[in-house]
């Protein structure tokens, strides 16, 4: 490959951990910070993706489209939307065991892509939504990619600052104790049931910020786009490599396990070409590498539950109630 | 009527098929307090399995099906020694965490071992009965009849021998159970082996039903998890109206919804249960 | 001679300890009683002899063989049971599964111990296939006994078997666990009706905060004045 093909891929990749990286501290927030179990991390990618595709998108005849909404304010709605539909599954699941979280983020998530897929007027059905506009679509190739690559960076480190006050703040130590005692914090007067959903919700709308980050990356989002399981459980073994509850480690987590991904796929290619690897598995290699992330995962969960950063909870600061 | 009365066959059939793996979920749950999210392709697995047996080595078609349920047991007993039984002391969340990898990993080998395409059993296209108008495929027959006889089995089992008592008794109350000298343990591997078993005759029907395809299993978990939960989670026998009732509403659907959306049904059967009872309607255990 | 025994146990469930080095004796043919004020470990101390709690330092012995780390299933075998202070039947379980639970590792023929615990707790001829879960407390509290008694026991531990009962069956119940020590069943009890108790005890033991306070005989820690006004409600 040649000096630029390498650097406008090393642009590609950091943008792809980047996207991720919010999604991870999104995640963080809910599974990190309270031991909540999102299985449909996809359904507010999703939705995210596609609320700034149709806001910022050019018209069409066939789905919704043509606000000419600029960037920003796409980002934004995607957090809304994101965070409304967080708040729907919510309210129905805040008071129940995380098992029924778990089982109704899935419900969600298939329903988010049955939605996408078969509502033709909204989201042009399987066909997807292409040429959203990106903020630099004036520059071109590497430095339009370099100059979103630096808006991403800015998004990440924007999110992780957040995340971190947050870690530091009373709520998330609240958030920590009902993780640990949900009873006992109930019985101290304080309502676990709201701290519960406003986790939930931010932490959802953090990962509509990502899928809409995406969209704009990528200029186009389709239901096929994504495998709404992988893309979940890829998120989900990044924050759990990296370190569940903790912010660094959910960054560290995006960017080791999509080096991981990324290496994956040219080792196959590379044992397919010498011949290691029997033909059925070199056609399969998608498979073969989300199976060894699954294997990742459970060798993560067995030998290293903590992960690469253990979360280390602040000490008791400057708070006195 | 003629065509309500079709879709109730249809619904019957699902119904079936779902009350199979949502048994399974809802021992599971019963012994190990989790959710298991990699039922679903536990039964792609036995699906996939029977296939091996009558494509791959041309067995007749009971000696593959039995082969299947056999090494489907087999392999979440496997799973079940390498992951689970380790992961148990730490938390039942871990272990539902672990359960999604497991779903992942179960895919994606089959998908490397089958290929990604759709696969049927038998080609040909057998001749539905008909009576009064309705018609019947023998596959749906043998389907409720190998559901009902699986769950006459399971039945008799929990009821009438020592250790179907005791997985009873440790789905009540696991402590007690220990200290009255049951080996747990050896419950643990029973579930499994059931499990499996279920698992693996729910796939098989499913690909006699419609086809086999990597994830066919997953597709149905939502179903399955929605009948457990209606049913009462760690209620086999609430499992099973569950199922039926899941089954029923997925099809009558068809006559308001797109096809399509047979899903969602599911999905909002549980938001109703979950919210109105979340005991589930026979009054089971909350997750 | 000494069947149960447990020397200077310190441990508890994983944070502090909450055994601070109790130790207890069980002989043959024995009621021992342990009161105690609320919290003070008492239940900790019944599931320690019954390999229920990490024990970090002291060791139990039965019949002079260790069974310290012993698993519940091990220590049943050797003919010691257990009925929990709370939780202690299979609530969707029929009364006579109940008791088959109770003798889930005999394999010979049980069906004679089944009848000399109805013989002992008639009701539950009655209930045989009703669901525990809609018994009334007391005969929960029989199934319970009764479960624990299948395996025809060399001790029997009783963590509070009258708590929350009326006093006809509180009554009811001292009664019987006098006619099981009758028939050489060895008793160790934690009870909250303390005198009642004390009075049926050979031997009992006063625990505070997780180590022995007071061990005397039953009349005699009856008749202790220090023990009546501080633990015994005066
Ligand atoms: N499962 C447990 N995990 C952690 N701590 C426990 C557990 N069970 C009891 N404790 C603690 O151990 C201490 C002693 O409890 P224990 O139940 O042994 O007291 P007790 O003397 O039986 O009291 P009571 O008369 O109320 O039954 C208490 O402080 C209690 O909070
Ligand atoms: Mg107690």
């Amino acid at each position: 490959m040649e000096l630029s093909g390498l650097f406008s891929y090393f642009v590609f990749f950091l943008s792809m951990v980047s996207v991720y990286a919010v999604l991870v501290l999104g995640l963080n927030i809910q599974w990190g910070y309270n031991g909540q179990l999102n299985i449909g991390v996809a359904a507010f990618f999703a939705v995210g993706a596609y609320t700034t595709a149709i806001v910022t998108g050019p018209a069409s005849d066939n789905y919704l489209g043509g606000f000419g909404l600029p960037f920003l304010v796409g980002l934004i709605l995607a957090m809304v939307v994101a965070g409304l539909l967080a708040l729907l599954v919510g309210l129905i699941t805040v008071n129940l065991r995380s098992d029924y979280l778990a089982i109704a983020t899935i419900g969600i998530a298939e329903i988010v892509r049955l939605v996408l897929k078969n509502e033709g007027w909204l989201t042009n059905g399987v066909r997807g939504i292409s040429s959203i506009p990106g903020p630099f679509d004036g520059l071109s190739g590497i430095t339009e990619g370099m100059a979103y690559l630096v808006t991403l960076l800015v998004f990440v480190a924007g999110v992780y600052w957040i995340c971190e006050r947050l870690f530091r703040s009373p709520w998330a130590r609240v958030l920590r104790a009902i993780r640990a005692n949900e009873d006992a914090v109930r019985a101290a007067g304080k309502n676990v049931l709201l701290f519960r959903l406003e986790a939930f919700v931010l932490g959802s709308m953090f990962m509509g910020l990502g899928g809409a980050l995406y969209a704009h990356f990528v200029g186009f989002v389709s239901p096929g786009a994504f495998d709404p399981m992988f893309a979940t459980f890829v998120v989900w073994v990044m924050l759990i490599a990296g370190g569940s509850g903790n912010n660094r480690g959910a960054l560290l987590g995006a960017l080791v396990i999509w080096a991981v991904w990324t290496l994956s796929s040219s080792m196959i290619d590379a044992l397919a070409d010498i011949g290691l690897l029997p033909d059925q598995l070199a056609t399969q290699a998608s498979a073969l590498r989300i199976f060894l992330i699954g294997l990742l995962l459970e060798i993560i969960l067995l030998t290293r539950r903590e992960g690469l950063l253990p979360e280390r909870p602040p000490k008791a600061i400057d708070r006195a109630d | 009527m003629i065509d309500f009365l079709q879709i109730v066959i249809y619904g019957i059939v699902l119904g079936s098929i779902i009350a199979l793996g949502a048994i399974g979920v809802s021992l599971i749950f019963g012994i190990l307090r989790f959710a298991h999210f990699a039922h679903g392709d536990l039964m792609t697995l036995g699906a996939y399995f029977a296939l091996a047996g009558v494509a791959g080595m041309s067995l007749p078609m009971f000696a593959a099906f039995g082969l299947a349920l056999g090494a489907t047991a087999l392999v979440a007993v496997g799973i079940d020694r390498a992951l689970y039984s380790r992961l148990q002391q730490v938390s039942p969340i871990i272990l539902l965490i672990s359960s999604v990898g497991v779903a992942l990993m179960l895919r994606s080998l089959i998908q490397m071992i089958w290929g990604p395409d759709n696969e049927i059993y038998q080609s040909g296209i057998s001749m539905p009965w008909t009576f009064a108008g309705l018609r019947i495929q023998p596959t749906q027959v043998m389907i409720v009849g190998g559901a009902a006889g699986l769950m006459l089995l399971l039945h008799l089992f929990l009821q009438h021998t020592r250790f179907g008592k005791a997985m009873r008794a440790m789905s009540d109350n696991p402590d007690l159970a220990r200290l009255s000298g049951i080996n747990t343990q050896r419950v643990v591997i029973l579930t499994w082996i059931i499990a499996g078993v279920l698992a693996a005759a729910a796939g098989i029907f499913l690909g006699m039903d419609t086809r086999l395809h990597p994830i066919m299993g997953w597709k149905l978990l939502l179903p399955v998890f929605a009948a457990a939960i209606f049913g009462g989670i760690g209620k086999p026998y609430g499992a099973v109206a569950g199922a039926l009732v899941i089954g029923l509403a997925q099809e009558m659907s068809t006559l308001i919804l797109p096809a399509a959306y047979k899903p969602a049904v599911a999905f909002a059967l549980m938001v109703i249960i979950l919210v109105w009872r979340p005991t589930g309607i026979f009054g089971g255990k909350v997750l | 001679m000494t069947l149960l025994k447990a020397e200077e146990l310190y441990g508890g469930y994983g944070g502090g300890d909450i055994l601070n080095g109790v130790s207890l004796r069980v002989d043959a043919g024995e009621v021992v009683v342990i009161v105690g004020p609320n919290g003070a470990g008492k239940s900790t101390a019944m599931k320690a002899l019954f390999g229920l709690v990490n024990v970090r330092s002291g060791r139990v012995t039965f019949r002079d063989e260790e069974i310290t780390r012993l698993s519940p299933d091990r220590i049943v075998g050797r003919g010691v049971c257990y009925v929990p202070q709370e939780a202690n039947v299979f609530p969707s379980l029929t009364v006579l599964e109940n008791l088959e639970m109770g003798a889930f590792i005999r394999r010979d023929d049980y069906s004679a111990q089944i009848e000399r615990v109805f013989e002992l707790f008639p009701p539950l001829k009655e209930k045989r296939s009703q669901a525990a879960g809609t018994l009334s407390g007391g005969q929960r509290q029989m199934v319970a006994i009764g479960r624990a008694l299948m395996l025809d026991p060399k001790v029997l531990l009783l963590d509070e078997p009258t708590a929350g009962l009326s006093p006809k069956f509180i009554d009811l119940i001292f009664e019987r666990i006098q006619e099981i020590n009758a028939t050489g069943v060895s008793i160790l009890m934690v009870e909250q009706n303390a005198r009642h108790a004390l009075s049926l005890a050979d031997r009992g033991y006063v625990l505070v905060l997780g180590a022995n306070r007071y061990e005397d005989t039953g009349p005699n820690l009856l008749a202790n004045r220090e023990v009546a006004e501080m633990f015994l409600g005066g």
